[in-house]
């Protein structure tokens, strides 16, 4: 701990933590279980991506070389379901626990205890979903959507521990969650009004009051798999009066939500690290507050742009496709707002600005392809292939995964007190911006030729197109250990001693600390201008 | 210290009782889906209830064609046809399909046919004053029925819809439907 900060604390026991092991398990402190949460991501995104590999191996070339279809399935059922709820949601909650309390002037989260839990259960989780795949018959294959009767009449038993293990994940994100509203009601410093919190912490609240509401009817949802498949209930089961298609409606009524729950806090990180690196305010701080809880509300309006291909009648086909379109209206508001901030600012490209700087090019660029597949007419020829694919990745991995490096390298300097590498992190940016993009464009150009999605094999005349894809995916996948190491270095110390501001254009109660920021920070509430 | 501590439990119940409240909402999206699906009949579902024929006007004026499909669901085994591929009826007007199966396996198999209508508006007009669909079928192991429709379309149909297709999808329900039905026949 620096001595900058016992000189600002005068009290010597706030700095007393257990060591080893039981600091860890046994900790309540925001920082870390931020911590935590971020290595519990990273672990998972390497995870997750080395199922990927298995994926893009067996695509390399047409026909079946590496691994059996079944086998295939279950990669890319669980490499979702890792990416979604193992990855991208604990980095976002980790991020949350270090920064909102110091964005608001907050000690800690409010629930402390409960904070605990809910990262604590979470390895549990993912250790029964992991381990489902070394049962006889594997793990679950009907990918990370379920859809019943694939996730009923046709798997296996192995089932009973996906629905387990997703009732535990879900546990972990309401609570998460609900610390995360809470704190920011009752926890900020005096003078920290509603229209002076960091964009952050405002896309974290909407993002936490989207997970209260959706995490539960994905609980239910698979509750009703359970039972039907277990317990004789006809939920989705046709044959016992039930609908399968009905299945998709409570699916996508989690699901599209859900992809919002993954990209708002994205939009407040961006919203963060454009300022700084253009050393001018945000531009139309208001109009991104509004914007984002509109955002948030239209997605629970929109779900059935996943489900044009199963014969809705004429007006829903249309009042889902013009109330998909809509949201690109505040989101469009977004991406104008980033880049009317950079306009005439003093812009300097440190990594977290180029970043952010992909983010909103490679965002932008899934936003359109998303607007593509609204339009009903056409969606019925890219439903389902590589299109898709290519649509969500883009938003979600130089979207979501993007802005999530882009928060790591910003935040880094002050959690470690030292500067990252910055050849390291400049090898680990461009490397990753050139094969992601090898890696997903293509997708588009098989996606609109055709190619089905979540298939082993495909006809010959895609075969130059996935060669390309899968070295892209590889790139991709070894750029990230260029990441490791230098996590690993900022996690030894190593690097140059940086100061309480780090960047000469930030602003905020997070820069006010010392660095690296004390084990324990504003036990006296800072007072807010 | 303390009213922090009560203001936070106050905000954790109302939150927690939202997460109840979305869990009671996902198990209510059933009966919701159902009720809308009747009301608006989008999803094709016809009633499974007999309808009553009685002071039913027919409309000589035009003529709608009913067409019927059948098919029996993966690993049911009998075989399932319309003994009528299409009628054209006046609405209003009473008409009789025979469906035939024959059980070929050597089971004895309780069968369960699900209607759907499509275009899926056409299904509020669909009347069926008999139908096989009401109850389980049980066929023991080679016997062969013939299982009668009644119908009649609904005068209100509108205008638009000359035509619509009635499709059965024959499923194995032995497992789950209970001894008693088999014995009784
Ligand atoms: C302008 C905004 C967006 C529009 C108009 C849009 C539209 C769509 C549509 C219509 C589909 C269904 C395609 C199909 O299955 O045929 C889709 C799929 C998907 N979108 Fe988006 N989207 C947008 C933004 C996003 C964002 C921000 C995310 C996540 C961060 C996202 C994640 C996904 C995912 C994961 C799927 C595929 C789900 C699956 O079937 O596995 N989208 N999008
Ligand atoms: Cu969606």
């Amino acid at each position: 701990m620096s001595t900058v900060a016992d000189d600002l604390h005068h009290d010597d026991h706030h700095d007393h933590k257990p060591s080893g092991i039981k600091r860890w398990l046994y900790t309540t402190n925001h920082k870390d279980i931020g911590t935590l949460y971020l290595w519990f991501a990273f672990i998972m995104f390497l995870i997750g991506g080395a199922m990927a590999m298995v994926i893009r191996a067996e695509l390399f070339q047409p026909g079946l070389q590496i691994v059996d279809p079944n086998f295939f399935n279950q990669m890319t059922t669980v490499h979702g379901l890792i990416m979604v709820f193992g990855a991208v949601m604990p980095a976002f909650t980790g991020l949350a626990n270090w920064m909102v309390p110091l964005m608001i002037g907050a000690p800690d989260m409010a629930l402390p205890r409960m904070n605990n839990w809910s990262f604590w259960i979470l390895p549990f989780a993912f250790l029964i979903l992991l381990s489902s795949l070394f049962l006889e018959g594997g793990g679950p294959n009907f990918g990370w959507t379920f859809y019943a009767p694939l996730s009923t009449t046709y798997s296996n038993d192995s089932t009973a521990l996906f629905v387990f293990s997703v009732h535990i994940m879900g546990a972990s994100s309401i609570m998460g969650a609900i610390n995360v509203i809470v704190t920011i009601f009752n926890m900020r410093a005096p003078g920290m009004t509603w229209m002076k919190m960091p964009l952050f912490v405002w896309t974290w609240l909407i993002t936490a009051f989207l997970l209260i509401a959706v995490m539960p009817v994905l609980a239910g949802a698979v509750t009703m798999v359970l039972t039907d498949k277990f317990f004789g209930t006809s939920f989705f089961d046709a044959a016992g009066g039930g609908d399968p298609v009905m299945f998709q409606h409570i699916f996508w009524f989690f699901g599209h939500p859900e992809v919002y729950i993954m990209i708002l806090p994205a939009f407040g990180i961006i919203s963060q690290i454009v300022p700084t690196f253009s050393r001018k305010p945000l531009f139309g701080y208001s109009s991104m507050v509004y914007a984002t809880t509109s955002i948030a509300l239209l997605s629970f309006i929109v779900w059935a742009h996943h489900m044009f291909t199963t014969g809705m009648p004429l007006f829903a086909e249309m009042f889902f496709m013009f109330a998909t379109m809509l949201i690109s209206v505040p989101t469009g508001v977004k991406v104008f707002n980033w880049v009317a901030t950079m306009w005439r600012g003093a812009i300097s490209f440190e990594v977290p600005m180029l970043f952010a700087l992909a983010f909103i090019v490679l965002f932008t660029l899934g936003g359109f392809s998303g607007l593509m597949l609204a339009i009903t007419p056409v969606d019925f020829q890219y439903h389902d292939t590589y299109f898709v694919v290519a649509h969500f990745h883009y938003v979600l991995v130089t979207g979501a995964v993007f802005s999530i490096m882009a928060a790591v390298y910003y935040w880094l300097p002050k959690w470690t007190g030292k500067m990252y590498d910055e050849t390291l992190a400049k090898w680990h940016f461009w490397c990753s911006l050139i094969s992601v993009n090898v890696l997903f464009f293509p997708m588009h150009f098989v996606g609109l030729a055709g190619m089905p999605r979540r298939i082993p094999d495909y006809s010959l005349q895609f075969a130059d197109f996935n060669q390309w894809i899968s070295i892209g995916g590889f790139a991709f996948g070894l750029s990230q250990f260029i990441f490791l190491a230098l996590l690993l270095k900022a996690c030894r110390k190593e690097g140059e001693p940086v100061s309480d501001k780090v960047w000469d254009g930030a602003e905020g109660l997070e820069w006010e600390i010392p660095s690296p920021a004390p084990y324990h920070t504003f036990e006296t509430p800072p007072v807010v201008k | 210290m303390n009213g922090q501590t009560k203001n936070n439990k106050a905000l954790v119940l109302r939150l927690a009782a939202i997460v109840v409240g979305m869990f009671g909402f996902g198990f209510a999206l059933v009966p919701l889906y159902d009720v809308f699906c009747d009301i608006t009949g989008i999803n094709g579902k016809t009633r499974n209830t007999a309808a009553s024929y009685d002071f039913v006007t027919v409309d000589e004026s035009r003529l709608v064609t009913v067409e019927f499909i059948t098919r029996t669901n993966s690993g049911m085994p009998w075989e399932f046809e319309a003994q009528t591929k299409r009628v054209k009826v006046h609405p209003g007007e009473m008409a009789q399909v025979d469906f035939y199966v024959r059980n070929p396996s050597s089971r004895d198999i309780i069968g369960q046919a699900i209607p759907s209508v499509s275009p899926g508006t056409a299904a509020l007009y669909l009347n069926k004053t008999e139908c096989f669909c009401f109850n389980q079928q049980p066929l023991l192991a080679g016997q062969e029925a013939l299982m009668p429709m009644k119908f009649y379309v609904d005068p209100q149909l509108p205008e638009d819809i000359h035509f619509f297709t009635l499709s059965y999808t024959l499923y194995d329900v032995t497992a789950t439907s209970s001894e008693v039905a088999m014995n009784n026949k």
